[in-house]
């Protein structure tokens, strides 16, 4: 029987701004004494209101605009209810049905994902499970609750884990681009929750869904993973979930909806809740915090301080460059890189042209915050004065090379082009002289041939 | 006369001239609470030595020549007030024993102003409540008669006043909990426009209807009180930058023309008709002085009680939610009956498959009656009505039935819906027992109602009356 996977996905981003979503405690919480970043405020005491952070606000609605989202002109934030110990209020400040941001989407592998919003919330405590004097106790820590979190929801637009993986990093890599988080997974500032069901049967008719749909309808399940803390075991988690659910449909089986969670030692997905129902969050408008009305010149204002984002900046790359796509996406990874090389371009001008920089750049590591980009086109430049060395003396020693190293020959010959690198090496070795290693390998070639 | 049972502006002159201190006046108010909280159980909690200290201070400062706003003035605050390092319970065994670490903003300004904090004034648990019996702890009682209720919420807080054991006080009005009281007790009692005075650090009852108000002996008083509380606080996203008016300014303005408008509704069945009277008498008095009295209609009058009892215990449901007893505070089988009541009422509006038929209907009669009141005010300049359609009653008359509790609130909570200012004045005595009108006007034209409840206190100084002599 044929089925089709559809995935969405909702990640949540931490963001990096100096102070919390709605007090002024520091939001810089990652290895600090616990309850040591706390207020009234993040401690839900008696008494306190939240003061929204606009910074965080014009962040969100900036990571909106990166993914082609609408910002609707009025919003506001929701309260959802639900009890938690670490969570000090018994609800949490969200957005409900007015979002900051809007059906925007994003283009992985030359396919659109649609992105259904984009919205603004606050981090919660942080429960930790410890045995203390031999008794099972859990403790609280609330230096995360109130961090500033950005809600990215996509619609079920993925058939596969790798496009997936995929959209994964390019969000990472936009929101690094806007400097509006680190996204470090391992610190948890990124968070992943792909939601994965297979649909087992094609409609007879073209529905008029969402073209990630196709005309498969949407299955009567859905199965959500979490505790996903690295890229590639979200790739992992989604393949063992595609495996586990074909096996039980293909038995004639309808797999449970439920939030399973992932268990890295294992490499398996395991159920840790059944949603028999959808939770009840009682979500209602947040009567601390007035609605935002904005104008279009406020998110026009906001728009034109987004800076190049990756797609763009790599198109541009391999056209003002004359790159290879691959080079020009090794340089655009990072915007830290990018920008350097780019001055190093303009210092380097007239004496290196971009192909040669960009060969430095990606065959070498370089600190780019130790190394000034000057100081970079000089090196570049000392690496390429080659010295001119007797071409019989030169013809001697590959000669003696390949002699000494028969397995030269037959490697090369097996097609490891790796053999040809050793014998430049060697070559270079006995000589100890820095020689232009596309002629010395030429001449290689012509003994070897 | 006792210093006790001076206003702010008299105690103010006292403590100037030297007649007495400002130790000297805690010490009076003091006293007074001594003989008289047992009875009345204004008081959960007195500050002897934390007020001690402050009164010590102002002395020194006033030597000194200073001349804050309240300085030296014995103020008591309704134990909803979040008082750094004194005991906050709102009324509640959930809270009996919590302390906080920091100070509500008015009670701050209060501080900075000069102001003495003698202590925490008795109420309704979390403020759930018209006559006070919903304490957790001893119910507050009417100075003016022990058998009748002080009125709710901010019974305490009425109570203080009245009874002269402070100066001035303040509660919280998120359907009529200073306004009542202020009515049952002789006192003038101010629920500013909503968001006029910061509710950072105030326990929430119902956070889009809680508004911060206080307790007086005069309207004047009233006035120079909002000067300190009043204005933009960045800890509270409800405080609009909306400029402060000296509110002592316009006390005496002349009313000639002032049109006065009087809803129909709040004169019709229900009311008593010695309270009908007692109105009618004050709208008299303004007409001889000048004033116009213009019939107007707020039609959705009757839809206010309902529209309010799903709005006010939804938000509760969610504010209440903190009171987990994980941080701080007793367990939740703590709340007490009403508590309880407003929780599940609440988190039953708020639920899928209701929210549509209950909450949003609410939100949407709500705009209703904001637009109510926006088209009178097109017609007039204030509106004059009673506070309640009913005298102080006796206690345990209506804790059976809460629905007639909550109609306790029928003419005063439409204000909270619509964000609009009320200032509660004494119009006199029925029977012994206070009553008093309510002036309601436009979003932040609480001077204009500062001027109109003057003009009449004036003429009348119901506040001469102490329950002593009475």
């Amino acid at each position: 029987m044929k089925s089709k996977t559809i995935i969405g996905l909702e990640v949540h981003v931490e963001l990096k701004t100096k102070s919390k979503m709605f007090c002024n405690c520091s939001a810089d919480y990652f290895g600090q004494k616990p309850n040591t970043h706390t207020c009234p405020v993040c401690l839900g005491l008696p008494g306190a209101l939240p003061a929204p952070n606009e910074q965080a606000i014009e962040w969100c609605i900036t990571i909106g605009l990166a993914l082609n989202c609408d910002i609707p002109l009025f919003s506001k934030f929701d309260r959802k209810n639900y009890f938690y110990p670490d969570l000090p209020k018994g609800y949490q400040i969200s957005q409900y049905d007015q979002p900051f941001c809007l059906n925007g989407f994003i283009e992985i592998n030359g396919k659109k994902i649609r992105i259904r919003r984009v919205h603004m919330e606050e981090d919660t405590g942080k429960l930790i499970h410890e045995k203390v004097d031999g008794e099972n106790i859990s403790l609280i820590d609330f230096n995360r609750s109130g961090v500033p979190l950005v809600e990215i929801v996509t619609e079920p637009d993925f058939d596969n884990a790798k496009d997936v993986k995929e959209y994964l990093q390019k969000i990472q890599q936009i929101v690094r681009y806007l400097q509006v988080s680190d996204a470090d997974m391992e610190k948890g500032q990124m968070r992943l929750e792909p939601n994965i069901s297979l649909s087992p049967s094609p409609l007879s008719s073209p529905s008029g869904r969402g073209q990630g749909e196709g005309n498969w309808k949407l299955p009567p399940y859905k199965v959500e993973v979490k505790n996903i803390n690295s890229f590639s075991f979200v790739e992992k988690a989604i393949n063992f979930e595609i495996e586990r659910q074909t096996e039980i449909l293909s038995k004639g089986g309808v797999p449970v909806q439920e939030t399973r969670g992932w268990v890295e030692n294992t490499g398996k997905t395991v159920s840790q809740r059944v949603k028999e129902e959808a939770n009840d969050y009682r979500y209602f408008p947040e009567p601390d915090i007035p609605p935002f009305r904005f104008t279009e010149d406020k998110i026009k204002k906001i728009k034109s301080r987004i800076p190049e984002l990756p797609d763009t900046k790599l198109k541009r790359f391999i056209k003002q460059y004359l790159l290879s796509e691959y080079d020009a996406n090794l340089l655009t990874k990072d915007v830290g890189i990018a920008n350097y090389f780019e001055e190093a371009v303009i210092v380097g001008n007239g004496k290196l042209n971009s192909k040669q920089m960009a060969n430095f750049f990606i065959n070498r590591k370089i600190d780019i915050d130790k190394v000034l980009p000057a100081k970079l086109v000089e090196d570049i430049l000392a690496s390429l004065k080659t010295e001119e060395i007797d071409s019989d003396e030169l013809k001697k020693v590959i000669q003696k090379v390949l002699k000494d190293n028969p397995s030269i020959e037959i490697d090369y010959k097996k097609g490891k082009t790796n053999a040809l690198q050793f014998a430049i090496g060697q070559v270079m070795y006995i000589l100890r002289k820095k020689i232009d290693t596309q002629k010395l390998k030429n001449l290689i070639l012509e003994e070897l041939r | 006369m006792k210093p006790n049972n001076l206003t702010i502006k008299k105690a103010k002159e006292g403590l100037r001239k030297k007649e007495f201190s400002a130790v000297e006046l805690l010490d009076a108010c003091l006293e007074r609470i001594e003989k008289k909280n047992s009875e009345l159980n204004a008081f959960l909690n007195v500050c002897k030595s934390e007020a001690l200290e402050q009164a010590k201070h102002a002395d020194k400062l006033i030597s000194e020549g200073q001349t804050l706003p309240l300085l030296g003035i014995p103020v008591a605050l309704k134990d909803l007030f979040s008082t750094k390092g004194i005991k906050t319970t709102a009324g509640s065994k959930v809270l009996e024993n919590y302390i906080p670490p920091y100070d509500a903003t008015v009670v701050k300004k209060l501080k900075d102003a000069g102001a003495v904090v003698i202590g925490k004034t008795n109420l309704d648990a979390w403020a759930h409540g018209s006559s006070g019996e919903n304490s957790d702890f001893e119910p507050a009682k009417n100075p003016w008669n022990t058998k009748y209720v002080p009125g709710g919420s901010s019974s305490g807080s009425a109570i203080a006043v009245s009874a002269n054991m402070c100066i001035a006080s303040t509660g919280t009005d998120t359907g009529g909990s200073v306004r009542l009281p202020a009515s049952f007790t002789n006192t003038v009692g101010l629920k500013p426009t909503y968001g006029r005075v910061s509710r950072y650090g105030i326990i929430a009852m119902a956070s889009s209807l809680d508004s911060i108000g206080h307790f007086t002996k005069t309207v004047e008083d009233n006035a120079l009180f909002l000067n300190v509380t009043a204005g933009h606080d960045e800890h509270d996203a409800t405080t609009p930058p909306e400029k402060v008016d000296d509110y002592v300014k316009d006390l005496n303005k002349d009313i000639k023309g002032l049109k006065i408008g009087v809803p129909k509704e709040y004169f019709a069945k229900g009311l008593e008709l010695k309270i009908k009277e007692n109105i009618e008498n004050a709208l008299k008095f303004y007409e001889e002085n000048g004033a116009e009295i213009v019939n107007i209609s707020l039609p959705h009058t009757n839809y206010a009680i309902a529209t309010y009892y799903i709005i006010q215990p939804a938000e509760v449901s969610s504010n209440l939610a903190r009171y987990d007893g994980i941080r701080f505070g007793s367990a939740r089988q703590n709340f007490g009956a009403e508590a309880k009541r407003r929780i599940m009422l609440g988190t039953f509006t708020l639920s899928v498959g209701y929210y549509d038929a209950y909450y949003k209907k609410a939100m949407k009669i709500r705009t209703l009656i904001i637009k109510d009141f926006e088209d009178a005010f097109k017609k007039a300049d204030v509106i004059i009505t009673p506070v309640s359609p009913s005298m102080p009653w006796k206690f345990g008359e209506k804790t059976e039935d809460p629905l007639s509790m909550y109609l306790s609130d029928v003419y005063s909570a439409p204000t909270n819906l619509a964000g609009i200012p009320g200032l509660a004045v004494p119009t006199g005595f029925i029977d012994g027992l206070p009553v008093g009108m309510q002036i309601l006007g436009p979003q932040f034209r609480e001077n204009l109602l500062f001027n109109v409840g003057n003009i009449y206190e004036i003429a009348h100084k119901w506040y001469e009356r102490s329950p002593d002599e009475k």
